[in-house]
């Protein structure tokens, strides 16, 4: 191991970026605040890459420590460091910034310096939540990362932005400062730590360890978000601009199930079993009610935002079943759908420069005029929609094949998502991409440039290649969830 | 009798300020053009007796004028801090004040005996020398919001100020002369001493805390005791409600430490309980009131209720059963509080000041309007005191909110806690709506922004200083709390 600090590189740098996009001044000069932009993005995503290379798959501790005292006054302190589950993160967020940073390149014409800022901030702040082991350094991350997220929506959005946005704010501004004060309790019960793995070794009783979830629990459920305090996303997706949506869907929304990973499940345990029935019960509700909610929207973002609910119903189902193979699969569902979303958005996105509608019923036999992009987005239709061979079919499955074993018939609610989602996204595909050319506007749509797509290729060799070859994701979990298995076992009563 | 000449040396900057200000009122009727010379006396006024204070900085306690007087370290670090807010003040308004023809002379000359008021009330070590501070400050802001004399609003304003501060200076009053009725003298450690022996008749002192509570919550501004403020800071020109809101915050919590801690502190969990009634009533009322205003002054002046209703709540953390070994942690929470709490209001009123020109005053919230299409540096400084006021990381208002948290969580008041941040989410919302204005919304104006380079350079420092003191608290902190540790 070197000793260069990767992990502070992969949040400082696109910072230090950031500001200086930012800097870079007024839109007369539009294009040096996208290559300062893009330069950043992509050393970002270079710092982060030794992190997978030089990690340690046979161990669960953490790795690429860092250490130092920030406000001895409360013993707060600057400790980074990585295991196998918040790894995988860091390397999605700086991959998805790179794509966003080229999905905006040309659409965004209007205070650009300020939108590459905001995105390249936000990346490093992002990194900040999946790296920190200090609760308050993790909620400092957490917290500030809603600002520049309700910049891009405000500023950039579209009609109804300005509710979106302070909707998006105030639901996770909301759920977050609940979670400060349980933090301050633990801090307090741990004799003055604020050290994440020192709380993991705390002993608690069961009416604490149950406040203290349920304050955990009502943050990351507005952030993940669970039923019923989804409501701020489809408003948050349908109003942003793509880059917006694509790092709200790939990115901040693993927030929230993160942070029951590192928070709830090892801190509470004993708690955690006692409300996994309610998490188990909304997960199922959120994987079945909010599928067929996403089957009759008529608005492709919205559709793509109630399936994102959905899919995380299945995220959080995969964790509170309590087996490997359920974590695991949650995990692997994380990932892929980071990458899946991400497409999803960015193909929307594609079709929205030139139309300038979101609306299905304005589209129709698209795959005449666009045969390239209709090719790229049904392979992210199929995915997901769970196909095998995609990365979609991955996590499902094993989530499934958890839920399964936990439960016949709540692995069978579970499986249902693969009929659900199968027929919202590939009704939709066929409404939008097949049939005759359905007017006039669809008939002038030119087929994707060479910037999307790239990036739209780059997105579906990702997707391929996860669905064909996954263990190099699932190798490195491997011994984090173990781990994490272990600690939920125990009682800490 | 017998005269002792008193050791002048510990209140060597007040007399330096006492000095000043008649060479300010000498050369303010004597020179030909006074403002400049004036403005410049009085900077230098503020910087000799910061540079004075620093001097006799020693780290000891030590009393003057037959003990009516003290000098210890929070003195010296409050003060510190109240000549910078003064400073920063002045030199905010100073263009402002030009543009308006306001008698500069008068503004300059009471704001350093606003300032020399402050200064007495935060090193006074008896309860009249308190309130002849006290007197001092209010009379002066009295005078200062009446500048603008053919102004009714502002008028107004003064009337009300005045009439409201006198009845409150005389419940201090009132409740002084209880204490002294039972406790046989006025001297802070006397009092305290009487309280402690059980000498005095408790029921009178009792009578007399509830009186100086009174007092004390309406320099505080904290609801029941907050009338004043929201038409105050509306209808005084900004340049004043921007002094209003910033250093004499200071002095007033300076006030509290010596009446409260250092005087009763015997009584801790009576006035304790008093305080947290008050407390929680001003972040509630100040957080709902303020979402209703569209007015910035009245919708800042709602704020600053529920801002100082939640340093209060550093102050009710302090005894926990008898146990005062929270006290530290939990005053030096406060007054970390205070003091970021004045850093930020400066910028916000600063950034008021800056929008506003010779007839135009920008104080309704659709002045804000696509401020950052007219200039996106002074929209992203308003930005970030919003941010910071709202309590997001990383500005320094979230490691005030943060260390008052604790302070009460420590405490055991985990409910007042939780109401505490349920209101900061309502508080939120008001902030959010001018960083919305500011950025989401079309301009209605589009003259761009003149301000002298001094104001504008000394603004971005402002909101410089409140994300540097996010991102770094630590040195304000331990400053915080070691100026409190001989005081206590």
């Amino acid at each position: 191991m070197t000793g260069i600090p990767f992990l502070s590189l992969a949040i400082w740098v696109p910072i230090v970026g950031g500001l200086l996009a930012l800097a870079s001044g007024s839109d007369r000069n539009a294009s040096v605040a996208r290559f300062v932009a893009l330069f950043f993005a992509l050393a970002g995503l270079a710092v982060s890459i030794p992190l997978y290379t030089g990690f340690d798959v046979t161990t669960s501790s953490m790795q690429f420590v860092e250490a130092y005292p920030w406000i001895p006054r409360f013993n707060i302190n600057y400790v980074l460091g990585v295991d196998g589950i918040s790894v995988l993160f860091v390397l999605l967020n700086s991959f998805i910034t790179v794509i966003v940073v080229v999905a905006g390149w040309e659409v965004i014409q209007e205070k650009v310096a300020q939108y590459m800022a905001a995105f390249l901030i936000m990346s490093g702040l992002i990194n900040g939540i999946f790296s920190a082991l200090d609760g308050v350094l993790f909620y400092v991350f957490f917290e500030a990362s809603l600002i520049p997220l309700f910049i891009i929506i405000g500023v950039w959005g579209g009609a109804n932005r300005v509710y979106a946005a302070i909707k998006f704010f105030l639901y996770t501004l909301a759920g977050s400062l609940l979670m400060l004060i349980a933090l301050l309790y633990l801090f307090m019960e741990s004799g003055g730590s604020f050290n994440i793995l020192d709380w993991h070794q705390l002993k608690l009783g069961m009416d604490v360890q149950s406040l203290i979830f349920l304050a955990f629990l009502v943050s990351f459920a507005v952030k993940v978000p669970m039923f019923p305090v989804h409501t701020w996303l489809p408003d948050a997706h349908v109003e942003a601009p793509t880059g917006g949506s694509i790092v709200l869907a790939a990115i901040a929304l693993k927030l929230g199930a993160y942070g029951f990973l590192r928070f709830a499940l090892p801190i509470a345990p004993d708690a955690s079993h006692a409300f996994a029935p309610l998490i188990i019960t909304l997960s199922l509700i959120a994987v079945i009610y909010i599928g067929f909610v996403a089957l009759v929207q008529t608005d492709m973002k919205k559709l793509v935002a109630y399936s994102s609910i959905s899919h995380m119903g299945f995220v959080t189902l995969g964790f509170f079943i309590f087996n490997p193979l359920g974590i695991e699969g949650a995990i692997v569902q994380m990932i892929s759908h980071g990458f899946v979303s991400a497409a999803m958005f960015a193909s929307i996105g594609v079709l929205y420069d030139r139309m300038h509608s979101r609306q299905i019923s304005d589209y129709g036999g698209v795959v005449n005029v666009m045969p390239k992009f209709a090719a790229l987005f049904m392979l992210f239709a199929m995915a997901n929609s769970g196909l095998p061979a995609t990365s979609g079919f991955v996590g499902e499955f094993m989530v499934a094949l958890g839920a399964v074993k936990f439960n016949f018939w709540i692995g069978f609610g579970a499986a249902t998502t693969l009929i659900l989602g199968a027929a919202y996204t590939l009704w939709m595909y066929k409404r939008v991409v097949f049939g005759a050319v359905a007017n006039h506007h669809v008939a002038e749509l030119t087929d994707i440039n060479n910037r999307e797509f790239v990036f739209l290729a780059i997105l579906a060799v990702c997707v391929l290649a996860m669905g064909i070859y996954p263990f190099p994701v699932t190798e490195v979990m491997h011994a984090s969830v173990n781990e994490l298995l272990k600690h939920v076992a125990v009682s800490k009563l | 009798m017998n005269f002792v000449i008193p050791d002048f040396y510990p209140a060597a900057a007040e007399l330096f300020v006492v000095a000043m200000s008649f060479v300010i009122l000498l050369a303010g009727t004597f020179t030909k053009q006074p403002r400049n010379v004036v403005y410049a006396l009085s900077q230098t006024t503020l910087i000799g007796a910061a540079a004075i204070t620093l001097f006799t900085m020693d780290g000891q306690v030590s009393f003057t004028f037959s003990n009516m007087y003290v000098d210890d370290l929070m003195g010296d670090f409050l003060k510190l801090v109240v000549y910078f807010a003064v400073a920063i003040a002045l030199l905010y308004s100073r263009s402002y004040m030009n543009d308006r023809k306001i008698e500069t002379t008068e503004y300059y000359v009471l704001a350093i005996f606003a300032t020399l008021g402050m200064m007495v009330m935060i090193t006074a070590n008896h309860f009249l020398t308190i309130y002849l501070g006290l007197e001092l400050l209010s009379l002066a802001l009295y005078a200062m919001v009446a500048l603008l004399r053919d102004s009714a609003r502002a008028t107004e304003a003064a009337m009300k100020y005045f009439v409201l501060g006198a009845l409150a200076s005389g419940l201090l009053l009132y409740g002084i002369s209880m204490l002294y009725g039972a406790a046989g003298t006025l001297e802070i450690s006397g009092v305290a001493q009487a309280i402690y022996q059980q000498a005095g008749n408790k029921t009178v002192l009792l009578f007399g805390l509830v009186f100086v509570v009174a007092g004390l919550a309406f320099k505080l501004g904290v609801v029941p005791f907050h009338m004043w403020i929201p038409d105050v800071y509306q209808g005084a020109p900004t340049s004043i409600t921007l002094f209003i809101a910033s250093a004499p915050k200071l002095a007033a919590f300076a006030m509290a430490m010596r009446l409260l801690v250092n005087g009763l502190f015997e009584f801790a969990e009576q006035w304790q309980s008093m305080l947290m009634v008050l407390a929680v009533l001003s972040i509630v009322l100040g957080n709902l009131a303020a979402i209703a205003q569209s007015n910035l002054k009245r919708m800042l002046g709602y704020s600053g209720i529920s801002h100082m209703g939640f340093m209060l709540l550093g102050l009710v953390s302090g005894v926990v059963g008898g146990d005062r070994h929270f006290a530290l942690n939990a005053y030096s929470s406060a007054m970390f509080y205070v003091v970021s709490y004045v850093l930020m209001s400066l910028a916000s009123f600063g950034v008021l000041l800056l929008l506003s020109r010779a007839g135009f005053e920008a104080e309704a919230l659709d002045d804000f309007k696509g401020l950052n299409k007219r200039n996106s540096w002074f929209a992203g400084v308003m930005a970030m005191v919003m941010f910071s006021m709202a309590g997001i990381p990383f500005f320094v208002g979230f490691f005030a909110k943060f260390s008052v948290l604790q302070a009460v969580v420590a405490a055991g008041y985990i409910w007042v806690a939780i109401l505490a941040v349920v209101m900061s989410l309502i508080g939120a919302f008001y902030y959010l709506r001018v960083v919305k204005i500011m950025f989401f919304d079309e301009p209605l104006d589009a003259t761009p922004i003149s301000a002298p380079a001094d104001m504008r350079a000394l603004l971005s420092l402002n909101g410089i200083a409140i994300a540097v003191l996010g991102l770094a608290p630590q040195a304000l902190m331990s400053l915080c709390a070691y100026s409190l540790l001989g005081s206590l």
